[in-house]
């Protein structure tokens, strides 16, 4: 999909920016280009869409040289957001979102529903579509930058630190939201932060830059299993590399294999009898099949022990499940922030095949502490 | 008192040539900015793009607004002549330097990650200049057409001198008379009404041209 081959940026005066290049994308590929301020990723980025011209070297779009074709036809086939928005701000939301569209001529009834059909992506309503940007809070606008960029429907998006600008809450539920909506869309994205966390939660492959050069590619558990040098370990900081240890990679590894579980059709004193017999004071209610149907707890039980009621007929049917390859740093944070006791673990058809517990996190804190001190036992060594 | 009823007695007796001369007076100062507005905007646009350029002109222009008026116009009236025309260019040249900075300043203050993420979209040179740039320094440079305006409707009044007419005639014509303040308040009061209009007038366009505030005020009146 994309490709540098060789690409060299020296500017003015001598500096190396980027130097002697190489990698390639794949289609639909998230890439995130990360690396201390003044590192090239931005200029990589840039040059991408010719904002800045490569000094040497060449980079190609589906086969195709970018340094041979038109200059303004190409930037209107690739997405472009930047860090400070850069909403039109004489111009409305539908405007805005529509720019590209009106600049390929497309005729305004295409331009209004697409700009409706955007808007519901992000789940905002169409009455924004004749609002101004200064109307809109930071994360909105954003929102609609990126709708901005999509319009047009280009394959390849560029990314330049979008959600640098907006507060922690808000940059978490667009970094959610985004990704999210590359992979229903399956879009192309070339992505520079400085944020490792931004990266670890968006990447499908990372690039980590210093001094115009690739020091490390790769997607992130590579990184964080395998950190290339001290360079890159020390830009991913230590906590990180802490919760990945990379012995423990998904839920799977850690989960207790036979959680207590009782059939649909049971009553409830025999729930209670299970219950008492595991030591536990709730139930996964699976079918014959093993496949999870919701779960029993005593409070459940003692609301209804009045009544004549099958387990079935009473059951919490709203239940928060991984699935076994879940990665466990995303699934702690998850538990952790949830407050909540356990979680179930199925396959991919719903079938349970196990729950991670708070008693199963607390080994892996455990195993995690102790594994440090280790390490910091030979490092003084 | 004497002097009230002496103007009222003036104007109830040469309303005719009065208004004529404050129209003559009023497409003088006119068309002295528009000439100069079709000369410093593009120019001012131009300079935008390259700063060594920039010093150059705006100084030079600089320089044309410290020439005392009279001055500039006698050495006008040995090239071009006598009359109306004469004044025109003298006012055209006093104009070039407020509309030529407020253009230069529009365009230049115009955000650069508006820039970027225009051309980054695709657009050509010209459709950043036109669907960017110009909406967003509009209200700047009216500003300048604004401040033009007014300097030309003072300016034009030496205009007399040299035969081309307008509100100065008649204060000149108050000042050769014996007790003729009566007839110097008759040709300043227009001249300093009409100064006062333009200034309104123009600051009313700049408002409605505004890119930003206008739009928010007509939204939020909206909803309520």
């Amino acid at each position: 999909m994309l490709k540098f081959d060789h690409v060299t940026k020296v500017y003015d005066g001598g500096k190396k920016a980027v130097d002697n290049m190489m990698l390639e994308v794949e289609k639909g590929e998230f890439v995130v280009f990360i690396g201390p301020s003044g590192c090239g990723k931005t200029t990589t980025m840039k040059m991408i869409n010719r904002l800045i011209e490569p000094s040497d070297g060449s980079i190609y779009i589906e086969g195709e040289n970018i340094l041979e074709k038109n200059l303004v036809q190409l930037r209107r086939e690739i997405g472009y957001v930047i860090q400070q928005i850069g909403l039109f701000p004489h111009m409305t939301i539908q405007e805005n979102i529509s720019l590209v569209p009106k600049l390929l001529k497309w005729t305004e009834e295409r331009r209004r529903s697409r700009a409706e059909e955007l808007l519901r992506l992000v789940d905002m309503d169409p009455e924004y579509l004749d609002r101004y940007p200064h109307e809109l809070s930071g994360g909105q606008q954003q929102r609609i930058g990126v709708l901005r960029a999509l319009a047009a429907d280009p394959p390849l998006i560029l990314m330049d630190e979008p959600f640098g600008a907006l507060d922690p809450i808000t940059r978490d539920s667009l970094q959610e939201e985004f990704k999210k909506l590359q992979q229903s869309l399956g879009k192309t994205i070339v992505f520079v932060t400085h944020d490792m966390d931004e990266a670890l939660k968006l990447a499908d492959r990372i690039v980590i830059m210093r001094d115009g050069k690739l020091v490390q590619v790769g997607t992130p558990d590579d990184i964080l299993r395998n950190p290339a040098d001290d360079f890159v370990e020390e830009f991913i900081g230590k906590e990180r590399l802490v919760q990945a240890r990379p012995n423990i990679q998904t839920v799977e590894q850690i989960m207790s294999l036979e959680p207590a579980t009782i059939g649909e059709d049971k009553t409830l004193s025999e729930a209670i009898q299970l219950m008492k017999n595991r030591r536990v004071d709730s139930l996964l209610v699976v079918d014959e099949q093993q496949i999870l149907k919701g779960f029993i707890d005593i409070e459940i039980i003692d609301r209804n022990r009045k009544k004549e009621v099958q387990v079935g007929d009473v059951m919490e049917t709203n239940v928060y499940t991984v699935e076994k390859e879940t990665l466990l740093r995303d699934t702690i944070h998850k538990i952790l922030k949830r407050g909540m006791k356990y979680v179930p673990v199925v396959e991919a058809n719903h079938r349970l095949i196990g729950i991670v517990t708070r008693a199963n996190l607390a080994d892996v804190v455990y195993d995690t502490i102790w594994g440090d001190e280790e390490n910091l036992s030979m490092n003084h060594q | 008192m004497d002097i009230i009823e002496d103007l009222w007695y003036y104007y109830s007796q040469n309303i005719g040539y009065v208004w004529e001369e404050v129209s003559r007076h009023f497409l003088m100062s006119a068309y002295g900015v528009l000439f100069a507005a079709l000369v410093a905007i593009p120019v001012g646009i131009f300079i935008a793009r390259n700063a060594r350029l920039s010093a150059v002109v705006i100084s030079l222009t600089n320089i044309i607004q410290t020439i005392p008026a009279l001055a500039m116009l006698a050495v006008l009236m040995l090239v071009m002549g006598l009359g109306a025309n004469t004044v025109v260019f003298g006012l055209f040249l006093y104009s070039l330097l407020p509309i030529l900075r407020n253009t230069y300043t529009g365009i230049r203050n115009v955000d650069n990650a508006l820039l970027e993420s225009g051309r980054g979209m695709g657009m050509t040179k010209f459709q950043v200049l036109r669907m960017v740039e110009l909406p967003l320094a509009l209200s700047v440079i009216m500003a300048g057409l604004r401040t033009a305006l007014v300097i030309a409707i003072g300016i034009a009044t030496i205009g007399t001198f040299i035969g081309a007419g307008g509100l100065g005639d008649i204060i000149i014509r108050g000042t050769n008379a014996t007790n003729g303040t009566a007839i110097i308040l008759a040709g300043a009061i227009p001249t300093a009404l009409m100064a006062v209009i333009a200034d309104i007038g123009m600051g009313w366009l700049e408002r409605i041209l505004s890119p930003v505030n206008n739009k928010g005020l007509k939204q939020d009146k909206k909803p309520a």
